[in-house]
């Protein structure tokens, strides 16, 4: 691993985003073409690829920015720690040697799950330096009352959560109230205290362009650390078009407010190759940063075991079926 | 090898180069030199001139310089074939146009390595963009051979055409050319450019595979001369060509009072206007393909910017972002966005007016990225605060270079746009419909 990798997996290595006052001019007057939008998705991945040992080590840094997530009603401590054991160790033996990774095998960024479970997490994480995140405020709608959102946040970061993902009242963005939304996640801001925040906009909700962009600056500005782009609950989640748009807005965040904000997608990444694509998304329209896992995460469940099999792939020149390798 | 560990601190692309074997064989099985195809054969090579591959500078190929001889007995083959492919029913010249696009697409992989090989052009270029483009063509005109009975009562052959086409996309302007004309039921003589006659003759090759009857397509390579031949030629019952203004004026006059249908595809210096309200990070993607595609030699290329004065330095600063991210280099390499200009003298010609530029004090920006060290390559080039009087502003510089000016008002905006002898594409970035609609219809351009 490189030392920013290190760093970045130590835990935050990133100061919190102080946030700036809530200012609408600066994505009022920002147009979106939604084709245009589309059409630069679609090249992106026609433009650059990457073939043989550097796929490899793509593939590796993807794993490293994965948020190994569990977030279903049938979860148990159990289920929890099985995920634990995977995140702390997600490559075997002969993989890592394969891959020459054996002096510092890497693991996933950090391990996502609901508040109930933040426990057991914690403690089957403890001493490997994966933290644990966990989704709070009503997860997935979020139309709990703020009262309760705001404990449930207290209740996360005080059982050992490092990171929060927590949700935006959707209905503030329909409904253009700018200073609700706004307001409502600096309290969430507040109330995570030293974790980092994670804004999960929830844009398959959201439907147009433009009010992610907008949505994407208010999480921002309210002080935000990472905007997320769905809870993998909606009929759409992570699309390369929208993920554009938010990294284009944290981008311009940037510039004006000198911070740097993370983004994580999230929902519908399965495959090793849309891991690829994202990366190649972080490349293209940010820059090196973005692509280790204190700026960059992917919500995901199901792409570590592709990601294997890639590896196993590029290892031994065969495909392996998924029992091969050890399951979350 | 690079090992993995020290990839994941650069996180580089690495090489990915297409394969070009196959390209390689055919070439060394051509080493002898392409004849002209005349009459559904190729006839004996003579009088060889080199190919070569811009990327590089080596030559991978001799093709025939076309004499007046060679002209006329292509005429001549095609006059011949044409009562009958004439007479052919629409549905079954359409048959022999699906199967031309059948075997392009077949080919496709082939033909987009020796496209980059011979132009320069990136491979995501030709395999993305020029190759479906021809099968396309291909099959929408057997399309319209199909109905032409019904949608063209009454209408009938122009005759022979003789067509010209240039080496930009040498490939895809042989199929804007031939589809149509076989279509109609015409037979054709083409003469590709000398720089890139290769995938003409690879597709001599597609006419026998298809069994298109002989005579119908004839290809004729060759320089200037060889096409002047040809738009010269008695026999040719029209001329159809894609270049440069300049030849364009002089093959006008010499069609002139023949009686010679005639059709020209010319020069431009296209104005790509950016108002205030316009996504500005869409309008860089815009950019990106309007001057950036084909290295710019693109007739329709967007290659003078119209920025609003009030966003022109938030959009020229966020141009200057992009460039940087724009790799220059190996065309069949899948991550390359900027290949090879086609030839030196092309280069030159580029040099030269940059030299004009600079010494009228432009401003002339250029990521400082490395070229290769050898080939002809010229670096994607942004020019700033160009007045109308520019030499940059009113030449057509055929690369990869950008001229921008600024406008205060949408009316100057569309005199800007207009102020250019060209007049071919345009395009006009704005959120606002009316905007756009009303700009669009003042510009004087054929497509916007």
């Amino acid at each position: 691993m490189d030392q920013a990798t290190d760093r970045a997996l130590e835990g935050h290595n990133r100061p919190r985003n102080p946030g700036v006052r809530l200012d609408p001019a600066w994505f009022e007057s920002v147009g979106v073409n939604a084709s245009a939008v589309e059409r630069r998705a679609a090249t992106l991945t026609t433009r650059r690829s990457v073939k043989k040992e550097y796929q490899a080590a793509w593939l590796v840094k993807a794993l490293t920015c994965i948020d190994l997530t569990t977030l279903s009603g049938d979860d148990t401590p159990e289920r929890v720690r099985r995920l634990c054991a995977k995140a702390r160790r997600p490559l075997a033996g002969d993989l890592l040697a394969a891959l020459g990774l054996e002096d510092a095998p890497p693991t996933v960024a950090a391990v996502c799950v609901y508040p109930t479970m933040v426990p057991p997490a914690v403690r089957a994480l403890e001493g490997s330096g994966v933290p644990v995140a966990s989704v709070a405020t009503g997860f997935p709608a979020g139309l709990t009352p703020l009262k309760v959102r705001l404990d449930e946040i207290r209740y996360a970061v005080g059982e050992g959560a490092a990171e929060i993902d927590i949700v935006i009242t959707r209905a503030h963005v329909l409904s253009r109230d700018w200073t609700a939304l706004y307001d409502e996640v600096a309290a969430m801001c507040e109330a995570c205290g030293p974790a980092h925040l994670k804004t999960i906009l929830g844009t398959g909700d959201l439907k147009t362009l433009r009010n992610v962009y907008a949505a994407s600056m208010v999480a921002m500005q309210a002080g935000a650390d990472f905007i997320k782009t769905s809870t993998g609950k909606e009929d759409v989640n992570a699309t390369l078009p929208v993920s554009l748009v938010m990294v284009r807005a944290l981008r311009d965040y940037r510039e004006r407010a000198g911070v740097d904000i993370g983004f994580k997608p999230a929902g519908g990444l399965r495959a090793a190759k849309d891991a690829l694509a994202w990366l190649i998304l972080m490349k293209e329209e940010l820059a090196l940063p973005w692509l280790q896992p204190d700026l960059f995460r992917i919500g995901a469940s199901g792409l570590l075991t592709d990601i294997e099999r890639q590896l196993d792939h590029y290892a031994t020149g065969r495909y392996s079926a998924a029992h091969r390798h050890a399951m979350a | 090898m690079a090992l993995i560990k020290d990839i994941l601190r650069t996180m580089d692309y690495g090489p990915s180069p297409e394969s070009s074997d196959h390209v390689r064989a055919w070439l060394l099985k051509h080493e002898g030199g392409f004849g002209p195809f005349i009459g559904g054969r190729f006839t004996k090579p003579r009088e060889l001139f080199d190919v070569f591959n811009p990327a590089t500078g080596e030559r991978i190929a001799r093709a025939t310089q076309g004499s007046p001889a060679d002209v006329d007995a292509a005429v001549a083959a095609a006059r011949k074939a044409l009562p009958k492919w004439a007479a052919t029913p629409g549905e079954e010249r359409a048959r022999v146009l699906y199967a031309l696009a059948r075997h392009v697409q077949k080919r496709e992989r082939f033909l987009s390595v020796l496209e980059t090989i011979d132009n320069g052009k990136p491979i995501r270029e030709s395999r993305d963009i020029d190759l479906p483009l021809v099968a396309r063509h291909f099959y929408h005109h057997a399309g319209w051979a199909s109905l032409i009975e019904s949608e063209f009562p009454g209408t009938r052959p122009v005759g022979v055409c003789g067509q010209v086409i240039p080496w930009n996309f040498p490939l895809l302007m042989l199929a804007w050319k031939i589809a149509p004309a076989l279509a109609a039921g015409c037979t054709v003589v083409l003469k590709p450019a000398e720089y890139t006659p290769l995938t003409a003759l690879a597709f001599a090759e597609i006419c026998i595979e298809a069994a298109l009857p002989p005579g119908v397509v004839n290809i004729v390579t060759g320089d200037g001369e060889t096409g002047a031949a040809l738009v010269a030629h008695d026999s040719v019952d029209k001329i159809a060509f894609t270049g440069s203004t300049e030849v364009g004026r002089a093959i006008r006059k010499a069609t002139a009072g023949t009686g010679k249908k005639l059709a020209l595809e010319l020069g431009g210096k296209s104005p790509f206007v950016v108002f205030d309200d316009a996504d500005l990070d869409s309008a860089v993607e815009g950019v990106v393909d309007a001057i950036w595609l084909n290295q710019g030699q693109v007739c329709c290329a967007g290659s003078r910017l119209l920025a609003a004065e009030g966003i022109a330095d938030a959009l020229t600063s966020k141009l200057r972002a992009r460039m940087a991210r724009l790799r220059v280099g190996d065309p069949l390499d899948k991550s390359t966005d900027v290949g090879a200009i086609v030839a030196p003298a092309q280069l030159e010609r580029i040099e030269r007016l940059m030299r004009a530029g600079a010494e009228e004090g432009l401003e002339i920006w250029r990521a400082d990225d490395a070229l290769p060290n050898r080939g002809s390559f010229y670096p994607p080039t942004l020019v700033t605060g160009a007045e109308p009087a520019s030499v940059l502003m009113r030449e057509e510089i055929f690369g990869p270079v950008l001229v921008s000016t600024t406008f205060r008002t949408p009316d100057e905006a569309v005199a800007l746009a207009n102020n250019t002898r060209y007049g071919l594409a345009a395009s006009v970035w704005t959120e606002n419909v009316n905007r756009a609609l009303e700009v669009a219809a003042r510009i004087k351009a054929g497509v916007v």
